[in-house]
């Protein structure tokens, strides 16, 4: 989609500053939380003990992110609303529709290289995204990404390696690569959208707009599958239900199962700790 | 009881939550990790320590708070708050000498060199880790993720022992 023609993706208000603000923190935390939940999926399960100890620590650095970005997230809507909803109540209490992930983190492990792929392609736009945040005129957002850059940078290193890996393995494991990158990169599109949101929070200072961050992404991206020994997947953006994507709440089919796990225990049991 | 404001109580107050241990690395103190940033004691006496995580996700930090209260209350001091900042984020340049010292003495290897600059680095030169068990520098990385998020796991080539390294942040 022609970045000029993305609609301002609030309802029927008008983008401000502040509502931007708070959707443009939902985005960023459901992005984390949802990442990491897909690797938190594999601990136990990971092809190797070393493997499974690498995804449960990225899984980890993507959960410390999310619960910065929604408590964050929170606690500015509250300045809005005088509701306040915790970082809790945002990750266990929205329904489908209401998270703004982009649908690239939803897609399932399906196999190795799968999950490789969609580590490589989110984690390359992560380094991007919170390098730029850390100049945000927000201090609180430009500390979260001065933290989360580091973290996303020993994730993305682990995923072109892998990468690097099996595209440059054997036959089978650089037909799987060939075949995840591929299912995953019409995916991509979504991420680097600019719409109404993306644009008041560039505008302020306060964020920035994804649009900006696809040539760095793009160029560590070449650099990669070329030592990877693997080519950019020739295939088109996958448009949303209607025109609409993650970001306005619309999201893949297996979203909805990852949902009903992730929030199975808090909604059977409010409150519950241990 | 709460303590009566004095002057020395922010230092004394300093002094025990230095004292606090890591839960995942018990040889260091919070000081050794750079982790304390600040102990401030205001008039009404209470003590307001400052602390910032090495990972976002770090599962240690509650722990950590609750034992930098548990400390304080220990010698008197009730009304404690424990505060997070994340700016300027923290790096493992932050480790002191001491604790640097104290991890190769307990078997885990010490950063080394100095912090990646974060992001933009793809492919670095990195230094040698230096074996804690035998002094060997013919090691080599096994994996780039280890026991708790700021490890990595390594072993030697010479003494064929595994060890933990706390990577570069």
């Amino acid at each position: 989609m022609n970045a000029e023609d993305a609609p301002d993706r609030v309802g029927a208000r008008a983008v401000t500053a502040d509502t931007a603000a708070v959707s443009y923190l939902l985005r960023l935390g459901d992005d984390a939380l949802v990442a990491s939940h897909r690797l938190a999926e594999l601990v136990t399960r990971a092809p190797q003990l070393e493997e499974d100890v690498a995804l449960s620590n990225i899984s980890l650095d993507l959960l410390g992110q999310a619960r910065l970005l929604l408590s964050y997230a929170g606690r500015l809507e509250e300045q809005l609303t005088g509701v306040l909803r915790t970082e809790d109540e945002l990750a266990y209490l929205r329904d489908e529709s209401q998270f703004v992930n982009c649908r690239l983190v939803e897609f399932p492990n399906t196999d190795f290289a799968h999950t490789v792929a969609r580590q490589l392609l989110f984690s390359a736009y992560a380094v991007e995204l919170y390098t730029a945040l850390g100049g945000s005129t927000d201090g609180e957002l430009a500390g979260i990404a001065a933290k989360a850059v580091k973290e996303a940078a020993y994730h993305r290193d682990h995923a072109a390696r892998w990468t690097v890996r099996l595209g440059d393995g054997t036959g089978e494991s650089a037909r799987r690569m060939t075949r995840a990158l591929e299912a995953l990169w019409p995916y991509t599109a979504e991420v680097f959208a600019s719409d109404g949101v993306a644009r008041a929070v560039s505008g302020t200072g306060f964020g920035t707009d994804p649009a900006g961050l696809r040539p760095a992404w793009d160029a560590f991206l070449d650099g990669v599958l070329a030592e990877a020994g693997l080519q950019r997947p020739a295939v088109a953006p996958v448009a949303g239900l209607g025109g609409l994507g993650g970001r306005d709440g619309v999201h893949t089919e297996p979203f909805g199962y990852l949902l009903a796990e992730m929030q199975h225990l808090h909604r059977s049991h409010p409150g519950a700790q241990w | 009881m709460t303590r009566v404001p004095d002057p020395r109580s922010a230092e004394e107050a300093r002094g025990i939550a230095a004292e606090v241990r890591d839960p995942e690395l018990p040889m260091v103190n919070l000081a050794d990790l750079g982790i304390l940033r600040r102990v401030e004691c205001d008039a009404a006496g209470t003590v307001t320590v400052t602390v910032t995580p090495t990972y976002a996700g770090c599962p240690a930090m509650d722990a950590i708070r609750d034992d930098i209260r548990a400390a304080l209350a220990e010698h008197g001091y009730t009304s404690v708050e424990v505060r997070t900042e994340l700016t300027p984020a923290w790096s493992t340049d932050r480790i002191t000498p001491e604790g640097r010292r104290k991890l190769a003495e307990h078997g885990i290897a010490p950063p080394t060199g100095a912090a990646p600059a974060g992001g933009g680095r793809r492919v670095g030169v990195e230094l040698s880790v230096r074996c804690p068990h035998c002094g060997s520098l013919d090691t080599r990385e096994v994996s780039r993720f280890g026991s708790t998020a700021c490890k990595a796991l390594y072993s030697c080539g010479s003494c064929r022992e595994p060890f933990d390294h706390v990577k570069p942040l």
